[in-house]
């Protein structure tokens, strides 16, 4: 069989590909340059707005520009659509975008959906208002479809990601196997890596493995930075000074020394990760309680039903996830146990909560103490509410619009972080398909096979990116309330 | 002011030695000894023979006694055997055991051994710290003024085509961490795949002989990073200041938009940034452990994973005071800077 081209029989999009893109950039550079130039011959008016004298040469420029970027975003989607159309013989482009046929089709009918109702649904549908915001949603959704697709039903990925087969080491993109079995995918889209495997399946899932673990780990992060954070701001004095203190103590670490020193063998040995996790595995079971406690405090029946429904489920997956048999902390019994994380995962986990959970303490102190000078604080002080009942619903809903913009982008900074953590091969099994640990597999070879190290170093970068576009994306659309 | 900075000092001293403290306790766990042990004895060791290995060097003593040793305010233990050969700490600084000092630690300048470069941690500390001084002092160069040219120039007109292109740049560059952007660039300047020979992938000969070739690259993955968020800092402050009320007065006046920008609106901007640049420090030193593995140079960052991933306890320890300094030192400096830029904050 002959090797996959880039692009097969699609290959009479690219020279307008080519042609578009060079005009795009030539009309933003334009456009900046008329800007500048304009700029000067600005005239300030009396009422303190200017009057622009070159407006028509820019307005053919603007217009031009959205011209070629909407050309652009057509031949892409060309691209995509005839891919998954044309199959294989679209080449290494067409098979990919056939691999990620569900991913499509999920994305397209998420959008459809969001579109038609986003009136309906409050910030969410705000986001579709903004370009930015729909680009990065858009790349953020792909990656979790990818992850749902591949992970959960067994589909885009086309090799298994720790098979080697014979003769695939080190070849280059949309290179054919060698016999390949009928049912057998038959080509090594992207490559395969200097053990033989697929690097395009590896990249697959490894998104599945970013996708749980970055947004759970912000989630706990912000758990506890919320838990004591709200207090802090809110009582100010001894308890700000204490926990302000363990903050700046945590922050002054240099990331990579922290981790070198939580994840080596001996430390996972002494047990010292499986007692962070229990200490910061709490910090929900303690935020939902008050939560419940705080509101519901009057009608006791009501409390005491929903606080046993809450704290009994978290309390059950708290007691099943902290206790491992083969670790030093065993609570449970061996036959209730029944489900233990890998210590590896565990591990990496409870560093990156570890790191994240200052800065978020920070930013929620600071947003209680601002808004706790509020009025409608004031008035639910003289109403006579608790404390907690004013920290939990009174300002915590209030500071909402920063949170979730800051938790679009920890989970971009924890991505990054998993990377790093990946990239010095501490934590995950080398084998597994994590980004950062393929990366550095494939950086020793770099300067001859470049192929196995660029997938998933484009693909971190795309899905961070994404997630900044998403929060700037939100952050304009929540300012504009 | 004199009370602020003292009170801060005392402070970061408190830090410095809790943080070390941790250090000291998780590099001085039980397994972490063993494993010195038999690195430094033999690999057959039984474990009666780690224990009194371990027991005559005085590391079995408790961790807040040892911690007090290696600071240099605790007596140091000291175990002669028959022969007279002497073992603990300070045995190494004297040639007769019986003559070596009583005190030696960091505050009496002695940093210790370090067991994978035999040779001692300070000076180990001093050279690496030379190197990376070196890149980082480029990496400023290059991050900080093409960060504030990018920021104001972003900022100086809010919702401009010039804002939204240097906006979506600098968000890219907060997106690539070290290790994507360092390989992609590999891949596209140094490898023979794609045929731009431009640069090197390597920088090991950069630590003889900075040449264009070799340091372009460390440096750019470093800067890229830290630029874009220092931009975006500095675009936000910029935006905000050109809204305020001096700055229309001065519109109204006739000044022109560029004596504006340079004369009025610059130094009101920079006030900001300069506190993020402060704090962008300790996280360049991220960076710098990651591109010095990736490029093979063998600076500070370099030193930090050799020691940390070859249980090198004394060298360890050396690097994370270091850092912890640089941390903290850069905090304290960005604080007062802080004060001391803002009148608003320095009258009041």
């Amino acid at each position: 069989m002959d090797p996959l081209t880039w692009t097969g029989n699609l290959s009479f999009l690219n020279l307008p590909l080519l042609f578009v893109t060079g005009l795009f950039v030539l009309l933003v550079a334009a456009q900046i340059v008329i800007w500048l130039i304009s700029a000067v011959t600005n005239t300030p008016n009396a009422d303190g707005t200017i009057s622009s004298s070159g407006g028509g040469l820019s307005g053919m420029a603007a217009r031009a520009t959205l011209w070629a970027f909407y050309a652009l975003v057509a031949l892409v989607v060309a691209y995509v659509v005839l891919g998954a159309l044309l199959g294989q013989s679209g080449g290494i482009l067409g098979a990919m975008s056939q691999q990620f046929l569900p991913v499509w089709i999920a994305l397209i009918v998420t959008y459809a959906l969001s579109i038609r109702f986003k009136r309906k649904l409050g910030l969410y549908g705000k986001l579709f208002d903004s370009t930015v915001g729909m680009i990065g949603f858009g790349i953020v959704m792909f990656w979790t479809y990818t992850a749902v697709f591949s992970g959960v039903f067994d589909m885009i990925a086309t090799h298994e990601p720790l098979s080697q087969v014979s003769g695939m080491k080190n070849k280059i993109p949309g290179t054919p196997l060698r016999g390949a079995e009928e049912g057998e995918f038959a080509f090594y889209l992207l490559g395969g890596d200097n053990l033989a495997r697929d690097v395009f399946s590896r990249m697959v899932l490894g998104s599945g493995i970013v996708m749980v673990i970055a947004p759970l780990a912000t989630l706990f992060a912000f758990m506890v930075g919320i838990t004591l954070g709200l207090p802090s701001g809110y009582y100010g004095g001894k308890v700000d000074t204490i926990l302000s203190f363990l903050a700046n103590l945590i922050l002054a670490f240099p990331v990579i020394l922290l981790f070198y020193l939580l994840v080596t063998p001996e430390i996972i040995e002494s047990g010292i990760p499986n007692y962070m996790a229990a200490f910061l595995f709490v910090f929900p079971l303690i935020f939902v309680g008050v939560l419940v406690n705080s509101r519901f405090h009057t009608q006791p029946q009501k409390n005491l039903l929903y606080l046993v429904i809450s704290l009994g489920v978290l309390g059950i997956g708290y007691l099943t996830v902290i206790s491992d048999q083969s670790t030093v902390i065993r609570v449970l019994p061996a036959s209730l146990d029944r489900f233990d994380i890998e210590p590896g995962i565990l591990v990496v986990f409870v560093s990156v909560v570890f790191v994240n959970s200052p800065t978020v303490f920070r930013i929620v102190r600071g947003l209680a103490m601002d808004i706790k000078t509020r009025d409608y604080v004031a008035a639910a002080q003289t109403r006579g509410e608790g404390p907690w009942y004013i920290m939990l619903w009174e300002i915590l809903p209030n500071a909402r619009g920063p949170l979730i913009v800051d938790f679009c982008l920890r989970i971009g900074y924890t991505t990054i972080l998993l990377g790093t953590l990946g990239f010095f091969g501490l934590g995950l099994s080398p084998e597994s398909p994590n980004w950062g640990a393929t990366i550095n597999d494939g950086r020793k070879l770099l300067s001859i096979y470049p192929h196995p190290a660029l997938p998933p170093a484009l693909a971190l970068l795309s899905l961070v990116l994404g997630l900044n576009l998403l929060a700037d994306g939100l952050r304009e659309e929540s300012l504009r309330d | 002011m004199g009370l602020f900075i003292l009170r801060r000092l005392g402070v970061m001293i408190l830090t410095a030695l809790c943080l070390t403290y941790i250090v000291f306790t998780l590099t001085n766990l039980y397994p972490n000894l063993e494993k010195l042990a038999k690195t430094q004895g033999n690999f057959r060791m039984s474990d009666e023979a780690v224990t009194s290995w371990l027991d005559k060097r005085g590391y079995l003593q408790s961790t807040p006694k040892k911690y007090g040793e290696w600071l240099g305010v605790l007596p140091s233990k000291q175990f002669i055997d028959d022969e007279g050969k002497g073992y603990g700490r300070c045995t190494a600084l004297a040639d007769d055991p019986t003559q070596a000092p009583r005190f030696c630690g960091v505050l009496q300048g002695y940093w210790g051994q370090s067991t994978v470069f035999k040779d001692a941690v300070s000076k180990i500390i001093g050279i690496r710290l030379g190197l990376t001084g070196w890149l980082m002092l480029t990496v400023m160069c290059v991050m900080v003024p093409g960060a504030l040219i990018i920021g104001v120039l972003a900022g100086m007109r809010e919702g401009s085509k010039l804002d939204r292109t240097l906006s979506t740049i600098s968000i890219t560059s907060t997106a690539t961490p070290e290790y994507v952007s360092g390989v992609i660039f590999i891949a596209i300047f140094a490898s023979s795949a794609v045929g731009l020979k431009w640069f090197k992938g390597t920088a090991t000969s950069a630590m003889e002989d900075i040449t264009f070739a070799n340091f372009t690259l460390p440096v750019l993955t470093i800067a890229l990073y830290g630029m874009g968020y220092i931009a975006r800092m500095t675009r936000a402050s910029m935006t905000e200041v050109m809204t305020a009320q001096y700055i229309r007065t001065a519109r109204l006046k006739g000044v022109s938009f560029a004596n504006i920008v340079l004369k009025h609106a610059l130094r009101n901007a920079l006030i900001a940034p300069f506190t993020v640049i402060m704090l962008q420090i300790p996280w360049l030193l991220n960076g710098v452990v990651i591109v010095e593995t990736l490029f093979n140079y063998k600076g500070f960052g370099w030193t930090l994973v050799q020691a940390a991933s070859n249980n090198d306890i004394e060298l360890l320890l050396g690097v994370s005071v270091v850092s912890v300094i640089v941390v903290l030192t850069t905090q304290l400096i960005s604080d007062i800077g802080y004060v001391y830029l803002n009148p608003r904050i320095r009258i009041s």
